[in-house]
């Protein structure tokens, strides 16, 4: 029995958004679900009720219907306390919850015996995640649209011209935080024509800050940060940041900041002193309003003009960009289906041995499943130890594997000692002269040929062929040799075996060195 | 007529020679000086014998026919030869040496002169353990002559298609050999103790036609991709039987030259083995996964999961014009399909227009160690573009596109992804980092591993489906375009 999704419409003041659009509801029949959207769900977002219908949707009236009728419920905001009364007791919720930031809503959930998968739990480091990570698609959209925002309300171009009319200096564009929001603007900006400029606590994104075309700005400070987020940082590093921040302020047009600390409020960056400092006319879009501001002048969701610059606080950038918020956070539901879904049946399995599942899901049957425990990364541990042992050589392939064990080691030296204890005891002096002579000439054998290039191995391989024609040597000294007197010698029998002998080896003298050689004349520079 | 002490003088020479031609190897500048020293080795090393002590001018017609005989069918196959069938070629050329060790092995034994030694100009007889080391030398010369010898004629038949590639197992195959095994040691305690010759003989023939059996099972057992550890082993094997036969005619000379073509092959095989992180004794013992390789496939756990996308020529092209950094990893199927030489025209055609060209070589890629090198050479592909696994691997991320062709096992991703795969742990070259990455292949079908290639289902990978040849002669037609 394939299970059914149901979109309502988000009822959050100011939310456009919606959990899936058209085009993803086709790819959500292909693998196997129902999907019900409330009617009007997509209306704030430019989808009509026809679309989803068209794409193989039921459409049904009231949030009351749909959430009593759905086997998962698709959400974007986090639900409200009514949402939760609606939801079907045992039933699948999949949205944005915080669930550190919403303690209640977590137990009420509970207390209705559901599954919640909590988007923004996501475990991002694992690279399969990346294709759910709804933060990070939302973001991206926040970015572009912070630009679009200083942009609107920024009294000139980005980018420079010089006109018959004069020349307009390029804007100039400073982003705090080069997370996936700042990166974006970043781009953004950048592509407007603004001269972008960036700072981040973590020293390390400063490459994908040049990429992106923007410039970026350095603490005069050394600290580490960590985890892949940002975290608070010690006194002597605030103090060298707000002293870089405060000669930004006075040198550039507009400010975005993205700084947020995970379950803490947003850090203050930009002080009344520094908004003062500003040209006139400048612009702060600041994107971390809802959590307080990295601004102290900043109104959450307002647009406010102090001491003659515009400071931007909107709390609902991605509403502002439904439609694209929308496909993006639907593809992302979508990609979390996929995984859900293995079998293409419409039967989810909410498996919790799957890193990626298990960090999702902040409520399991009603047990309370938050936090995850930290990811074991299986695979990647594994890796730096296989590396060392195919550790490259500047030449050939000198030094050879990775020592042996020492137990191994004594066990060949000890085999070997009493090889040759038999040896020296059995064997006459004759014998061992020519023992001794191979013996070290295995070991030079050895030491030449690691020193060999692989990319000459087959020529290696065929002059050494044409070298152990010396074998013809065998047969040379019994073809005539010195007669011994009173030997009855088989002359006829020795000299045809011998003969053959010789003309066998010298087929792999003479040709064994002449393929080398023109083997060897290939290679050039 | 020289002296005694000139000819082991010159034998010294000719060692050193010998040393300093396997030294020339280590760099493609040094190797043509190399393989001159190897010539003017031999040349001393043979001059010095027929004209040495031990050999009367009687003999000289005898050896000046066979020599012109030898040489002329040797020259005329040297430079016959396609550069794709050397594997061929040099698997022919061990089994000379190997046939030549059975043959000077047999007239050794027969010669009642052997039996004594030269002391000061006079024939003293060997004392008893003398004479019974030397014919343990003599049947273990024997031993090694023949094994190479067959095993190398049924390598030949394998690498020129003549036999299929296919790995035969005979039921209880291990026991067959331990029982061989048996046997010939058994003859070896009858032969010690025969009283003549002809009584040895018996013992001697038994052991030959075993070892010779022996050869050919044991190469029977192993599959195509296998072939370069074959190969270097029997090359390894070549180098023992000269050196057997040295200690059989107190030749240091032979004894040296054996032991470093032998400790040569012997390091080659350990590196190919290496390469494919697999064991010297489960590749003799032959028979790739037959116990794992099929199973595992059909578990589904394995089942890589995504779409495979296929790519035409044109837009290969495409993709490759546009591009900055450009890896080809080329495998058995561009020898297959003689595609080397149309590979380099794409490659200059690119280097031109300022695309950096390089070439990843796995060492096992082919069917003998370095076959790779010597066939981009041959299409005049410049060997410092063409880089080993090691010096290359690191760079992927950094490359645009990587393109893969006829190779398979040697860029899965599953020996580095799955613990459960057959090929876990195999170095490979890690064509999915690059950007794109593009597969050019005859068809779906797994590997020689019977492993199935995670790489063609991911998202940043494309198959160019069809011939080689063909296919990238259109990608050449569409370059130039």
């Amino acid at each position: 029995m394939p299970l059914l999704i149901g979109v309502p419409r988000e009822i959050a003041a100011g939310e456009k958004r919606v959990a899936t659009v058209p085009e993803v509801v086709e790819k959500l029949i292909k693998l196997g679900f129902k999907v019900a959207v409330e009617s009007g769900a997509g209306d704030a977002a430019n989808f009509s009720d026809d679309t989803y219908r068209a794409a193989g949707a039921e459409i049904i009236e009231g949030a009351a219907k749909l959430w009593a009728a759905s086997d998962i419920v698709f959400k974007v905001s986090v639900p409200t306390t009514e949402e939760v009364g609606l939801l079907r007791e045992g039933g699948h919720l999949i949205g944005f919850i915080w669930p550190a930031q919403n303690p209640e809503l977590m137990q009420q959930l509970a207390a209705k015996k559901a599954t919640v998968l909590a988007i923004d739990c996501l475990p991002r480091m694992l690279s399969r995640a990346q294709k759910m990570d709804a933060l990070t698609s939302q973001a991206g959209v926040a970015g572009y649209r912070a630009v679009i925002e200083a942009a609107n309300v920024f009294g000139r171009f980005f980018n420079g011209q010089i006109t018959a009319a004069g020349k307009v200096p390029p804007a100039k564009v400073f982003i705090a935080g080069a997370g996936v929001a700042g990166l974006a603007a970043i781009g953004t900006a950048a592509g407007l024509g603004a001269i972008v400029r960036a700072n981040d606590t973590r020293a390390e994104v400063a490459d994908q800050v040049k990429s992106l075309g923007g410039e970026f700005v350095k603490v005069e400070y050394e600290e580490e940060g960590g985890g892949g987020y940002a975290k608070v940082m010690s006194e002597g590093f605030q103090q060298a940041q707000r002293d870089m921040y405060a000669k930004q302020a006075k040198e550039v047009d507009i400010i975005i900041t993205t700084a947020l600390i995970p379950g803490k409020p947003a850090p203050k960056l930009i002080t009344a002193e520094m908004v003062q400092s500003m040209k006139p006319g400048s612009v702060i879009v600041d994107m971390a309003a809802e959590r307080g501001g990295n601004c102290e002048l900043t109104e959450p969701g307002q647009v406010v003009v102090k001491h003659g610059v515009t400071i931007v606080g909107y709390t609902d950038l991605n509403s502002r960009l439904a439609r694209q918020s929308s496909t993006l956070y639907a593809t992302n539901l979508f990609r979390l289906s996929e995984e859900l879904c293995k079998t293409k049946d419409g039967i989810i399995n909410v498996n919790m041995d799957d890193d990626a599942i298990r960090g999702l899901t902040v409520i399991k049957d009603g047990v309370v499943t938050w936090p995850a425990p930290a990811p074991k990364l299986a695979a990647a541990p594994a890796k730096p130890a296989a590396k060392p042992a195919v550790a490259p050589s500047a030449h050939g392939h000198g030094g050879g594997g990775a020592p042996a064990s020492a137990g191994k080691t004594a066990a060949i030296f000890g085999v070997a000692a009493l090889m040759f204890l038999l040896i020296g005891a059995y064997a006459p002096a004759a014998f061992l002269g020519h023992f001794t002579v191979f013996v070290l000439a295995c070991f030079i054998g050895y030491m030449v040929v690691w020193n060999v290039t692989p990319a000459l191995h087959t020529p290696l391989m065929s002059v050494t062929n044409a070298i152990s024609s010396i074998i013809a040597i065998g047969a040379l000294v019994q073809i005539a040799p010195p007669l011994m007197l009173g030997l009855d010698r088989p002359d006829g029998w020795i000299r045809w075996l011998a003969v053959a002998g010789i003309a066998l080896t010298a087929v792999n003298m003479f040709g064994g060195f002449a393929v080398t050689r023109r083997m060897l004349s290939m290679f050039r520079k | 007529m020289m002296s005694s002490s000139l000819a082991t003088v010159s034998y010294i020479g000719a060692t050193i020679l010998f040393i300093l031609s396997l030294g020339g190897l280590s760099h493609p500048e040094s190797s043509r000086r190399g393989n001159l020293y190897g010539m003017i080795g031999m040349t001393i090393a043979v001059l010095a014998t027929v004209f040495g002590p031990r050999v009367t001018m009687a003999g000289l017609p005898w050896i000046i026919g066979a020599m012109l005989v030898g040489g002329s069918v040797g020259l005329y196959a040297a430079r016959k030869v396609q550069m794709t069938q050397m594997p061929e070629l040099v698997a022919l050329m061990h089994s000379m040496v190997g046939l030549a060790a059975c043959l000077v092995g047999f007239a050794n034994y027969i010669d009642p002169a052997a039996t004594f030694q030269l002391v000061d100009g006079k024939s003293i007889p060997l004392t008893d353990a003398e004479k019974a080391i030397h014919e343990i030398e003599i049947y273990v010369g024997i031993l090694i002559g023949a094994v190479t010898f067959s095993g190398s004629i049924i390598a030949f038949g394998k690498l020129s298609g003549k036999i299929g590639g296919k790995p035969l197992l005979l039921p209880g195959r291990h026991f067959m050999n331990l029982l061989g095994l048996l046997v010939v040691i058994g003859f070896g305690w009858q032969f010690l103790h025969a009283e003549t010759v002809s009584a040895g003989m018996i013992g001697l023939t038994v052991m030959t036609v075993i070892a010779l059996l022996f050869g050919i099972h044991m190469v029977m057992a192993i599959g195509g991709a296998d072939m370069p550890v074959v190969v270097s082993m029997l090359n390894s094997y070549s180098g023992w039987a000269a050196a057997a036969t040295g200690f059989m005619l107190n030749n240091d000379l032979l004894i040296v030259t054996g032991a470093l073509v032998g400790s040569s092959g012997a390091i080659l095989s350990y590196i190919m083995c290496r390469a494919m992180n697999r064991n010297f004794i489960s590749v003799i013992a032959g028979g790739f996964g037959t116990a794992g390789g099929t199973v595992v496939k059909a578990s589904g756990d394995g089942q890589p999961a995504g779409e495979v996308v296929a790519i035409s020529a044109v837009d290969t092209a495409e993709l490759l014009r546009d591009a900055k950094n450009v890896i080809i990893v080329p495998g058995y199927g561009m020898a297959v399909a003689q595609a080397q030489h149309t590979v380099y025209e794409i490659t200059q055609l690119l280097r031109e227009k300022g695309v950096n060209v390089r070439f990843g070589i796995h060492p096992v890629a082919g069917r003998m160690p370095g076959h790779m090198n010597v066939l981009l050479a041959e299409a005049r592909v410049p060997y410092d573009i063409v880089m080993e696994m090691d010096e290359l691997n690191a760079d992927f991320p950094n490359t645009d596109v990587a393109m893969v062709i006829g190779a398979n096992d040697i860029v899965n991703p599953a020996a580095q992804e799955d613990p459960s795969s057959p090929i876990a742990g195999m170095p490979v070259l890690e064509v999915w980092k690059a950007k794109t990455s593009i597969v050019m292949k005859r068809s779906m079908a797994s590997g020689y591993a019977g492993v199935d290639n995670p790489l063609f289902y991911k998202e940043n990978n494309r198959m160019l489906f069809g011939d080689a040849k063909k296919m990238l002669d259109e990608v050449l037609v569409a370059l130039k375009a």
